[in-house]
């Protein structure tokens, strides 16, 4: 069985070099600040304990007044995965740095969630819309679109 | 990509697009690609021409009714994405299906993979040439799944199959029959393809060693499915994170070498074997019982979150559901395999022949209708 690590296991191990980047209140899940994503990113790729060499899924939902950004990594050589997530305030300009540099298969999740959310990447090499055409009004997975 | 630079030796590159209405395209889907001579120096897939929104729709549905949607997603595997919706959505229900639904379960997703997979396969071989004839011939496999389905739920293509605490019907009288002689036939069928296919001249020199791609960059660029496993990635999540009764099965996760045309056609073969392999031991072992447990038509699960995922006959799909204790999901996101497999598209194409794209596209073996959802 593939092992979910939870926030109580996480947070112990993060909170020595990130502990201005990490949420310790809130509720079960880990939340991370924005700006330094990538970062994270990074460690929890290479680091022993973690070896996350899979960007699972991406995913992204509009609670109206933030915008919630979901990582699920995976490890395939320890059999291990962790979630954390990524909270965004405001509807009007959403920026978060992208992480195609640390997981590849980022590049098209992104995209997909700039394309239908609205949320834009920064750094990122190619952040044009995936489904719809340019010029398209709007971000359809938004609350307010329909 | 930038169209206007000159070439090193001064001749220009032509921009060739194949698609979205092109026969190896297998479905619609545009390549725009860049051409020196017959060289391919850059590939740009463009796609969304069959999205429909699944996600959004489903926010208007009641949960049930979502099973309806997912049957459209990959529909060439629609058991497999109804699963996959419905492990989701037991994990946030918290409601466990009676074992012999698990079983019936399992033995519909295996059969659905092989009815994948030959798919899969015979439009490869019709990319490579092999106009229409081989096709036929995994058509006709498929088909007789098709009739079996067909006998149990009364669909063919959206079937709708599994529900919320286990399957819409039991099987009806004479399946086990009809089963049975599919396996004994299919297993032959099987040995007949290996050798029409895997020992053809064009087959070969077209793929062996063709598109290779190392198992570092297939975890980086999240491949998952056939196409991680050809590049001698163990990973199968019905052995490394077992769900339904996949840990009580005794099959092998069939892997490749190289990571080239060639192994990730093999490493389908080999799959069907083993998926004939899994569904005689669930036939074997069918507990009696009840097929499904009572639950409401419109369910309304506690506020939360859950992720289910299951191995699709292209790879890992999973749904993440997100429920505010309506009888609607707030939002449903759908990690589709054949979408993410597409990041690598590029890098298997790039370098190669122009004729060669259709085949590294085919080996990737994805369903349009499940990239653009």
């Amino acid at each position: 069985m593939t092992l979910e690590l939870t926030k109580e296991y996480i947070i112990p191990l993060l909170v020595d070099q990130f502990k201005d980047a990490i949420d310790l209140d809130g509720d079960q899940h880990l939340y991370i600040n924005a700006d330094r994503l990538p970062e994270i990113c990074v460690f929890f790729r290479d680091d022993p304990q973690f070896k996350m060499d899979m960007l699972r899924y991406l995913d992204c939902v509009d609670y109206i007044d933030h915008f919630e950004l979901r990582y699920a990594l995976l490890s395939l050589q320890k059999n291990q995965s962790l979630t954390f997530k990524v909270r965004l305030w405001g509807r009007d300009t959403l920026e978060l740095p992208s992480v195609v540099d640390v997981w590849e298969g980022a590049n098209l999740q992104e995209r997909e969630i700039y394309d239908l959310m609205g949320v834009e990447f920064t750094d990122h090499p190619n952040m044009k819309r995936v489904f719809l055409w340019e010029g398209f009004p709007g971000h359809p997975l938004r609350k307010d679109f329909l | 990509m930038n169209e206007s630079e000159k070439n090193i030796d001064g001749t220009e590159s032509v921009l060739l697009n194949l698609g979205p209405q092109h026969p190896s395209t297998h479905g619609v889907f545009r390549l725009r690609t860049l051409l020196d001579g017959e060289e391919v120096i850059d590939v740009e897939p463009i796609f969304g021409y069959l999205h429909r929104g699944s996600s959004k729709l489903a926010e208007e549905r009641s949960y049930t009714q979502v099973i309806t949607l997912t049957d459209r997603l990959d529909y060439l595997a629609g058991m497999s994405n109804n699963l996959a919706y419905i492990t989701a959505l037991e994990k946030l229900t918290e409601i466990a299906p009676p074992e012999r639904a698990r079983y019936l379960r399992v033995t519909m997703v295996e059969l659905m993979r092989i009815a994948s997979h030959l798919m899969g396969i015979g439009f490869l071989i019709n990319d490579l040439g092999a106009w229409i004839t081989p096709l036929m011939h995994m058509f006709r496999e498929r088909e007789k799944i098709l009739d079996l389905f067909e006998m149990v739920c009364g669909a063919r293509i959206t079937f709708s199959y599994m529900r919320l605490g286990g399957v819409s019907h039991d099987l009806p009288i004479g399946f086990e029959k009809s089963i049975n002689e599919f396996l004994d036939d299919f297993e032959k069928k099987i040995e007949e393809y290996e050798n029409l296919l895997l020992g053809n001249e064009i087959i070969l020199s077209r793929m062996v060693g063709v598109a290779p791609l190392t198992g570092e960059r297939a975890i980086n660029c999240s491949v998952t499915g056939p196409n991680l496993r050809a590049s001698g990635v163990d990973w199968d999540l019905r052995k490394k994170d077992p769900y339904e009764i996949y840990d009580q099965m005794d099959f092998e996760v069939p892997l490749g070498e190289r990571g080239d045309n060639w192994d990730r056609l093999v490493v389908r073969i080999e799959e069907m074997k083993q998926s004939v392999r899994i569904i005689r031991q669930c036939i074997d072992d069918l507990p009696q019982g009840p097929y499904r447990t009572d639950t409401d038509f419109f369910v309304r699960p506690p506020e939360g979150e859950a992720y289910g995922m299951v191995e699709a006959p292209k790879g890992e799909l999973g749904f993440y559901l997100v429920s505010d204790g309506t009888i609607a999901p707030y939002r449903m996101g759908i990690r589709s395999p054949s979408f993410i497999n597409l990041t690598v598209l590029r890098e298997l194409c790039v370098g190669w022949k122009l004729a060669d794209i259709i085949v590294n596209f085919g080996t990737l073996d994805i369903n349009v209708g499940e990239v653009d959802r």
